[in-house]
């Protein structure tokens, strides 16, 4: 009976393109969350899996911060080109002109982007919205259902979740409210390289090792770049990096690294004793609650 | 290859459930340093002697704040071997559903006795879910064996105990194993400690577990999803019909037959994320195209000609009920979902509720109220194609949703 098994990795990839099409099927009007990262590209080549031949039924959106990493706003819109899918761009620095939220004084615009998330879902009524988050990133995700009710700000109440049995989905919303939802939920960080590796899945250049000039802050290796500008006493280094996490350019960290591979990044990830966001994310240190209270406010 | 296993745990705070997941989860790395050392921070802030592995699952701050888990966790390991889903869940009778919930998906279950304290209240209402939700496999872990001495008679006289309890339920496989999750006695490596026992230890057990004939390969259920209908000149004339393959095996070529409408035809070939395949089987998500062009929509129903499930509209179920703002009774309405189909049942009469503990039960009972089971009859607004629940989880299962608030209420079986 062995031919009837499958390998985990097809069963995450058969229980992710259920989730999508139930999505597609269920919710009026769904959108994509994009951000150029791994996990948000391999989602959506599941979604391109879970209707071929046919297109994608729904369109992608980025809310881009304005500092981005160029190369990923390069590999978005080729990306983008290749999925045939549409794209709607939610700008954090429009946002600020128009005075829906004020720049931080840290210069992080992590927090920020919530409400112009909110804003551009509202304005083109989404019901649904896909998030490429893990429960084994962060804690408080563990916790998070695979399709996440949000009230009509958007808020998500953790100890008020809707059950979640079988592969049962309850989307059902009243209008104003929304889902999240989360098909790589029970996907691991390896998983998501394995597969990459598997499907030979394009991603941005900046995921594989490159030498690059680097300073030490807080710990981390930040690449000196039009985001990272190297303070007083802070010594600039050669060195081979490559990114974990696509966050901000101002506050996404690299590590040093070899992997000029996908083979060989599956090697490091198994390997590594450090979570990609412990690793690499100056916003996730705040406090250990931290993505729980973005979470509440409508965070990813 | 490595394969996939989803196992429920259970308990509260002091039956070292946590600590056990947390040694499984460091010995097989699945615990990163900075994760360690934030716990580790919290512990010493806290005062703590030890360091609080409890404090890497409990993932929400009132849950750290209370010590206490409230909701289901989802924790993942990997071994050479296979990958494994934990739904761990909190022990209390409060939480009842949620204990349901992490039943709902697993394949086995892990059921912690304190050898100190034998067969408990808690450890009978644990087995009992986990049985009633369909889990085949229940492992028994006696825990805390270096507080007992490794006492050969002690961990004898819970496995009679034990055995004698679960002859009531109905349970395809036990296993017990002497552990101390503490100090790791049979957890990842067998232990010195009980020359005496000649079992594999836990991480071992659970590699191996047999779970591939748990799956019902026999009776085809396809509940039609999503229909596909490329509107693109490439592949104007593809039509095919997505869905997850619920039971059974699906070959290019088999007869089938559309439900409700009974119209029969045959497959012309199955699409999968990765190309075209000569078979698919549960739990693989493809596409079936078939000979003939007939009207299928989501929540059709595509089986084999000879063997079809029964249409029912009266219903009879198990219903665990899960919302605390008003009991289930008679007369109320509710949504309904099954497999991919939404309709309204009607609640016709709670018939009797089971106490989780004893397993009596109570035929005088008229309602049910947060997180108590039961067995109620309801009328549907349309038939229902259900397999029984023990025979079937996929087609055998139902939710219920408050059409007033949108929540889910109850979870439902046929069985």
């Amino acid at each position: 009976m062995t031919g009837y098994v499958l390998s985990q990795l097809r069963a995450l990839e058969a229980e992710s393109i259920h989730i999508i099409r139930e999505v597609a099927a269920e919710m009026q009007r769904p959108c994509l969350l994009f951000s150029g990262g791994k996990d948000s590209v391999v989602m959506s080549v599941l979604a391109q899996k879970a209707f071929a031949p046919a297109r994608i039924p729904f369109p992608f959106m980025h809310v881009d911060t304005g500092l981005n990493f160029p190369e990923v706003i390069a590999f978005r819109d080729w990306w983008m080109e290749q999925l045939e899918v549409q794209l709607v761009v939610a700008s954090v620095p429009d946002a600020i002109e128009r005075g829906l939220v004020q720049e931080e004084p840290n210069g992080s615009r992590n927090r920020i982007q919530t409400p112009v998330l909110l804003d551009a879902a509202e304005q083109h009524r989404f019901d649904a919205l896909f998030g490429g988050a893990r429960r084994d990133e962060e804690k408080a995700r563990a916790k998070e259902r695979v399709f996440s009710f949000r009230d009509d700000f958007g808020q998500w109440d953790p100890k008020n979740q809707r059950p979640e049995l079988w592969n049962l989905y309850n989307g059902r919303v009243f209008s104003g409210e929304s889902i999240r939802v989360f098909p790589l939920s029970n996907w691991t960080e390896l998983d998501t390289w394995a597969y990459i590796e598997a499907e030979d899945i394009p991603l941005p250049n900046l995921y594989y090792a490159q030498e690059r000039d680097v300073v030490k802050r807080d710990g981390m290796l930040y690449a000196v770049n039009e985001f990272v500008v190297p303070k007083d006493g802070e010594e600039i280094r050669r060195m081979r990096v490559r990114y974990r996490t696509m966050g901000d350019a101002n506050l996404t960290a690299a590590v040093e690294s070899d992997a000029e591979t996908n083979e060989a990044i599956v090697a490091e990830i198994a390997a590594a004793r450090l979570t990609e966001r412990g690793a690499t994310r100056g916003d996730d240190r705040v406090s250990e609650a931290a993505m729980e209270d973005r979470k509440k406010e409508g965070y990813f | 290859m490595s394969d996939l296993l989803r196992f429920a745990t259970a308990g509260s705070v002091d039956d070292g459930k946590s600590t056990l997941i947390g040694r499984l989860l460091y010995d097989s790395k699945a615990i990163f340093i900075d994760q360690y050392e934030a716990v580790e921070r919290v512990s010493t802030q806290r005062g703590d002697d030890y360091v609080d592995l409890a404090l890497l699952t409990d993932g929400l701050r009132a849950e750290r704040e209370q010590g206490i888990t409230i909701d289901v966790a989802y924790r993942y390991f990997a071994t050479p071997r296979r990958k494994f889903i934990i739904a761990d869940t909190p022990g209390h009778p409060q939480y009842t559903r949620n204990m349901v919930t992490g039943a709902s998906t697993a394949d086995a279950a892990l059921i912690l006795v304190d050898a100190r304290k034998g067969l408990t209240e808690q450890s009978r209402r644990h087995s009992f879910l986990a049985t009633l939700l369909g889990v085949r496999h229940l492992v028994v872990c006696i825990n805390k064996m270096d507080l007992v001495d490794f006492s050969q008679e002690v961990y004898d006289a819970i496995v009679d105990e034990f055995t004698s309890f679960a002859s009531r339920l109905h349970v395809g496989d036990l296993e017990f194993i002497p552990i101390s999750a503490l100090a790791g006695d049979n957890v990842v490596t067998r232990s010195a400690r009980t020359p005496w026992y000649d079992g594999p230890a836990l991480l071992y057990h659970l590699e191996h577990l047999h779970v591939a004939s748990d799956r019902n390969l026999s009776d085809v259920r396809f509940p039609v999803q999503y229909v596909i209908r490329p509107q693109s000149v490439k592949a104007r004339d593809y039509r095919g019909y997505a869905g997850t393959v619920a039971s059974g095996v699906i070959r290019a070529g088999d007869p089938i037959m559309v439900l409700p409408s009974g119209f029969t035809t045959t497959v012309a070939g199955i699409d999968t994320p990765n190309g075209e395949v000569p078979e698919a089987y549960p739990p693989m998500s493809v596409v079936l195209r078939l000979a003939d062009e007939i009207d299928i929509s989501r929540g059709d129903m595509l089986v084999r000609p000879n063997n079809q499930p029964t249409a029912r509209q009266d219903l009879d179920l198990r219903v665990c009920w899960m919302d605390e703002s008003a009991p289930l009774s008679a007369g109320r309405t509710l949504a309904i979902k099954h497999t991919t189909v939404w309709a309204r049942v009607k609640i016709r009469e709670v018939v009797y509720k089971v106490d989780v503990n004893t397993l009596h039960r109570d035929e005088s009972a008229q309602q049910l109220e947060l997180n108590e089971i039961g067995r109620v009859r309801m009328r549907a607004s349309r038939p229902l194609f259900m397999d029984d629940y023990a025979e079937n989880r996929a087609t055998g299962a139902v939710i219920l949703v408050d059409e007033a608030t949108n929540r889910t209420v109850g979870a439902g079986f046929l069985a």
